[in-house]
């Protein structure tokens, strides 16, 4: 490990890969403030630049520094003008907003900054604990239980998706495995569903995928509907410090949140929106009476924990991607896609194969850490100008950033009428409530899941290693756990909701 | 019926659709010794467009219940909406992706965002040129010189 770190430390220290992440830092946390623009669309937009770099470390810390970029900004805006850019902040708008409004801008945001900082450092802290020690297990793993695992993280993520929604999570989780299929396979060198068309030979681009499925959808609907932040927020920001006192409250809470946040990321599905969520509850629960009160009208706590908790997060959502190679949200499928595109395979064999890949980018997880709470904090009241600039000159530009990248990733117009065709069909699912990321989760995983399938049902000579791998048929097992769950438990509610005692 | 489970029976219909391929038409042309594998081209598929079609039916039935809620956008309400710019703006790309071409990267580009301000209803024309030639500009330096991927600058006529 400590070998590791030295490589890690050698790797992300070179003046480029320092540049990459104060770059994704910023850039992230310009684009993360602008309402209504998620972090996927943000990294997106950004892969392309991040692929062309040709080195999967600089790349991964550069799309990384984004990702941690656009909470920050995210938050930023939530606490401003109650308009969060990203749903990981909508629980820091609860009580962020509140504190801006009583004149205490610039605390909140020190405050916001703080939790983040240590959110993700304790995160990172995690990552390096548990990431080894997770991959050393995953290297005993047959591809019969890849396959198995796989199969369990889109469940849990059709699972987490909500009420009412598991059927629709898990249909856009096929749609996205059964667009895998398309295009001529490694493992049968025999092209499949593409109707003839040349054009499909190679497949659907997962860029263009990617930026149809967020960025677009989300450009249109701030032209559908614009949200007009009122003012740009940044002319009452003063008074960046906070008290000793205040700092001793908010210890406790930021340190049950970045542990509570890591593991939560961790599942797949959860992610930083429902750990932010999760972490104001909680902390709203356990205050003393009278500081539960406050909660809502400009707490301290109540700000701290969900900036904590929706960092800590994202770190925590690093581990599967980085030890079992499944992405566990949106985001982490579209960095799991830039790294498959520079030729490194995530997964138990990246720390033995690709050491310095793994350990750089946890180092930048503490530089871009640190570059947010020093270099980012003291630029807030600039940044947060951005959110003045015109939509009409925004809007061309994220559709033409879109269109860039899909051009440059295939060199290929009718990628760019795919992309739009892609797009409009996103939008629709987007009205109707169909959830987005699932499906280019399935798209990623798609073709690991069908190799791992075939290695099995090869080496078993047939589908029998589902019955004779006792840990596979366990891992299947909690899959379909999973996805019965939440339909069984909202039945059951249903039925006690019209009177109906329960059978014991 | 509501939007979601109209989709939910187009869904059913590619569903539908990718499973004939998948069950009665793939494996015809498949070489006599891969039919003795345990695993075809098409079994991953099989498996696939069962689930869809099963999934796909109990959105369109409605078997799964939840709360009706209203989106970020209500589609029934959707004239309230700037649906036109979006229409456009829309139709905009796709011009984008037939001009690329044919007219080159500075000519398409630089259209396309004046155009595209334009349709979102700006008006400085003293603004919106320069920022969209220099913008034009300066991304075509990008990614020519700095990532190496060639564009075509000028329309052919021009030399380009």
């Amino acid at each position: 490990m400590l070998e590791g770190l030295l490589i890690g430390l050698q790797t992300a220290f070179s003046i480029q890969n320092i540049l990459m992440v104060i770059g994704g830092c910023l850039i992230g946390t310009f684009i993360g403030m602008l309402p209504g623009l998620g972090p996927m669309s943000i990294i997106a937009i950004m892969i392309p630049v991040a692929i062309s770099l040709g080195d999967p470390s600089a790349a991964l810390i550069l799309l990384a520094g984004v990702y941690y970029g656009a909470i920050f900004g995210g938050s930023t805006s939530s606490i401003l003008l109650n308009a969060p850019g990203v749903a990981g902040t909508v629980a820091s708008s609860f009580d962020g907003y509140p504190m801006a409004k009583n004149g205490q801008a610039g605390k909140a945001l020190t405050i916001a900054a703080i939790a983040s900082f240590a959110g993700g450092t304790i995160g990172a802290l995690l990552l390096m604990i548990f990431a080894p020690a997770l991959s050393s297990v995953a290297l005993l793993f047959h591809s019969a239980e890849y396959f198995a695992l796989m199969v369990v993280g889109l469940s849990a993520i059709a699972a987490f998706a909500g009420t009412g929604q598991v059927a629709k999570a898990i249909m856009m989780t096929v749609l996205g495995l059964i667009m895998a299929t398309v295009g001529e396979g490694a493992l049968f060198n025999l092209p499949r569903f593409t109707m003839g068309i040349m054009d499909l030979q190679s497949g659907f681009g997962f860029i263009t995928l990617a930026m149809a499925m967020f960025a677009l959808p989300e450009a249109l609907f701030l032209v559908l509907k614009p949200k007009i932040p009122k003012g740009d927020g940044s002319d009452d920001i003063k008074d960046l410090r906070i008290s000793r006192a205040e700092a001793k409250s908010i210890a406790p809470v930021i340190g049950r949140q970045s542990v509570q946040g890591f593991f939560i990321g961790v599942l797949p599905g959860a992610g930083a929106t429902i750990a932010s969520f999760l972490g104001y509850a909680v902390e709203r629960n356990i205050a003393p009476k009278h500081e539960q009160d406050e909660f809502g009208k400009g707490s301290i706590k109540g700000l701290a924990a969900p900036e904590t908790a929706n960092n800590a997060a994202c770190t925590g959502s690093f581990v599967p991607l980085l030890t079992l190679g499944i992405p566990g949200s949106g985001t982490t499928a579209i960095l799991l896609g830039a790294l498959i595109a520079l030729n490194v395979t995530p997964g138990p064999r990246l720390m033995i194969d690709e050491p310095q890949v793994f350990w750089a980018v946890i180092m930048s997880m503490f530089i871009g850490n640190l570059v947010l709470l020093i270099l980012n904090l003291p630029l807030i009241p600039y940044i947060a100008k951005v959110l003045a600039v015109p939509r009409n000159f925004l809007i061309p530009f994220i559709l033409f950033f879109t269109l860039m990248g899909a051009y440059i990733g295939q060199n290929n117009a009718t990628e760019l009428l795919i992309l739009v065709g892609f797009g409009v069909c996103a939008t629709a699912l987007r009205f109707a409530d169909y959830p987005l990321a699932p499906l280019l989760i399935g798209f990623i995983l798609g073709r690991m899941l069908e190799d791992n399938f075939a290695r099995s049902m090869q080496l078993y000579d047939g589908a029998s290693f589902v019955w004779e791998r006792p840990m596979t048929l366990g891992l299947l097992l909690i899959a379909v756990f999973l996805v019965v769950l939440p339909s069984y438990r909202a039945r059951r509610a249903r039925l006690r909701a019209s009177g109906i005692a329960d059978g014991d | 019926m509501a939007l979601d489970r109209w989709i939910a029976l187009i869904l059913l219909g590619i569903s539908l659709a990718y499973g004939y391929a998948a069950w009665f038409t793939m494996d015809a042309g498949l070489a006599p010794f891969m039919q003795r594998n345990p695993i075809w081209p098409s079994t991953f598929p099989k498996v696939l467009s069962v689930i869809a079609v099963i999934t796909a039916l109990v959105i369109l039935l409605g078997l799964e219940k939840g709360e009706q809620k209203v989106g970020e956008i209500d589609y029934r309400r959707l004239g309230d909406y700037h649906i036109g710019q979006a229409v456009l703006l829309l139709g905009l790309m796709a011009a984008y992706a037939l001009c690329l071409r044919p007219l080159g990267f500075i000519i398409s580009t630089g259209a396309f965002l004046i155009l595209g301000s334009f349709i979102l209803g700006e008006r400085k024309w003293h603004f919106m040129i320069p920022i969209a030639l220099t913008a034009t500009l300066v991304v075509w330096y990008l990614v020519q010189e700095v990532l190496g991927i060639y564009m075509r600058p000028l329309p052919g006529f021009l030399g380009g």
